[in-house]
């Protein structure tokens, strides 16, 4: 989900349309509006990089080519 | 491109792909795979992965639902402390999950105060909104939910608060079930939410003690093709290792932050699994400097083996990976979500439940 905005340790948070809040304390990082959390339960327990996604996808290709050369 | 879509795994090429290399790794022998997480079983349900599994291999949801493992010791608590006039707070699935004599939806038609929170603040917000009535908050959930627990117990909170504390811990369970007779298991695809709190070395010690291949995976279609490839791999080459095939969400040694606010407010505990038994050091409880946050030590609460097994339920098989929901004879028929008999068709990541949801057929 994505973070609109954070105040202390709870930031409001949208994803498809749909606004809630989670709690911060669980995460140990400083989290600024545009970061996207992975919440559980109203607690985020990650920060996630969309870059990262995009590593996974490179990650399944060069699986994907190595098996094409075979 | 709409700000979610960047976290969706699922074009189809890339699919197919994944799809013929896992036909590549047709293993020679039956292989069982378990996956302990309601949400890769809503991933492969939803998604028809079974189809894309080569011949020989099966793929079960095992003790995942942390409301169908909750053990009836702990739900009967839950519903005498609403009976006694105590606020009880728990997370929706729970309402309706079997207790020996009542569900917590029983009592609350009956007049008891029971509420449904999505998170555990918010149980302590109504503790403060009530200061003259004792509010329980019952804890169910695995390591993706016991952080937040922890931290609600740590921030001072009310006096009128505890928790009915039930969180348990994955690794062990696991290793359960492989000490299990009867209970075959040739990998795990360990879960991705989890092992971003507890970090993928959480099972070294199954990977090396009981020759476990581990392959940790994310929750897009194109995450759990890719970890069931690397899986395959595994068993194909002969190791038992721990690999994480979720590496944007889950790091080696996990989350310190959460790690150490379960480690502040709880002890591991033996607990009671519901289908399972008890097994040791497989459960949080609070520990003795917050027993005064503890319902457990707060209220004289019984602690009677209750009913675990609602008579003709297979849940107890389903949760060790012994059976499939259609192997049941009441799956569909006597049993649905609307008439729920056992834990595994409340949940929404009980095995029953998501397989009525779609479509019930064995090979999902
Ligand atoms: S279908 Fe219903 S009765 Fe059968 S195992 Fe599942 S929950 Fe139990």
């Amino acid at each position: 989900m994505k973070v609109l905005a954070v105040d202390g340790t709870v930031a409001t948070l949208e994803a498809g349309g749909v606004r809630a809040s989670a709690r911060l304390d669980a995460l140990g990082e400083t989290v600024a509006a545009g970061d996207y959390l992975l919440v559980h339960a109203g607690f985020a327990i990650r920060r996630l990089d969309p870059e990262d996604a995009q590593e996974t996808l490179k990650l399944l290709d060069e699986m994907l080519a190595a098996d094409d050369d075979r | 491109m709409m700000t979610g879509d960047r976290f969706l795994l699922r074009d189809e090429g890339r699919g197919r792909g994944l799809a013929r290399l896992l036909k590549r790794l047709t293993p020679e022998h039956p292989i069982r795979i378990v996956h302990v997480c309601g949400t890769h079983e809503i991933t492969i349900s939803e998604h028809g992965l079974r189809h894309l599994l080569p011949e020989g291999v099966t793929v079960l949801e095992g003790p995942g639902c942390p409301v169908c493992v909750t053990s009836t010791v702990d739900l009967d608590r839950a519903v005498a402390l609403a009976e006694r006039g105590v606020v009880v707070c728990t997370f929706g699935d729970m309402m309706r999950v079997p207790g020996t004599r009542k569900t917590l939806d029983d009592v609350r038609t009956e007049g008891a105060s029971v509420h449904t929170v999505l998170s555990a603040a918010d149980a302590v917000a109504r503790a403060r909104r009530t200061p003259d009535r004792d509010v329980v908050f019952f804890a169910v959930g695995f390591e993706t939910t016991s952080p937040g627990t922890a931290a609600v117990l740590l921030d001072d909170p009310p006096e009128n608060f505890s928790v009915l504390c039930a969180h348990k811990l994955i690794p062990p369970a696991v290793g359960a079930l492989m000490d299990m007779p009867g209970t075959k298991l040739d990998g795990l695809l360990a879960p991705g939410h989890v092992s971003t709190v507890i970090g993928a070395r959480a099972y070294a010690q199954l990977a090396e003690g009981h020759r476990l291949p581990v392959v940790i995976g994310g929750f897009e279609p194109l995450d759990v093709l890719y970890a069931l490839v690397v899986l395959l791999k595994q068993l194909r080459e002969g190791r038992a290792e721990v690999e994480n095939a979720y590496p944007r969400a889950v790091s080696w040694g996990g989350s310190p932050r959460a790690q150490e606010l379960i480690r502040c407010a709880f002890v591991p505990c033996d607990a009671r699994w519901r289908g399972i038994g008890t097994i040791p050091v497989s459960g949080l409880a609070v520990r003795d400097e917050r027993a005064h946050l503890d319902a457990a030590h707060r209220y004289d609460l019984p602690e009677r083996e209750g009913q675990e097994v609602v008579p003709g339920c297979r849940c107890a098989d389903v949760l060790v990976a012994r059976a499939v929901p259609s192997d049941c004879p009441l799956f569909g028929a006597a049993c649905t979500p609307l008439t729920p008999v056992g834990p595994c068709m409340v949940g929404a990541e009980g095995a029953c439940s998501v397989w009525h949801r779609h479509g019930g057929r064995a090979g999902l």
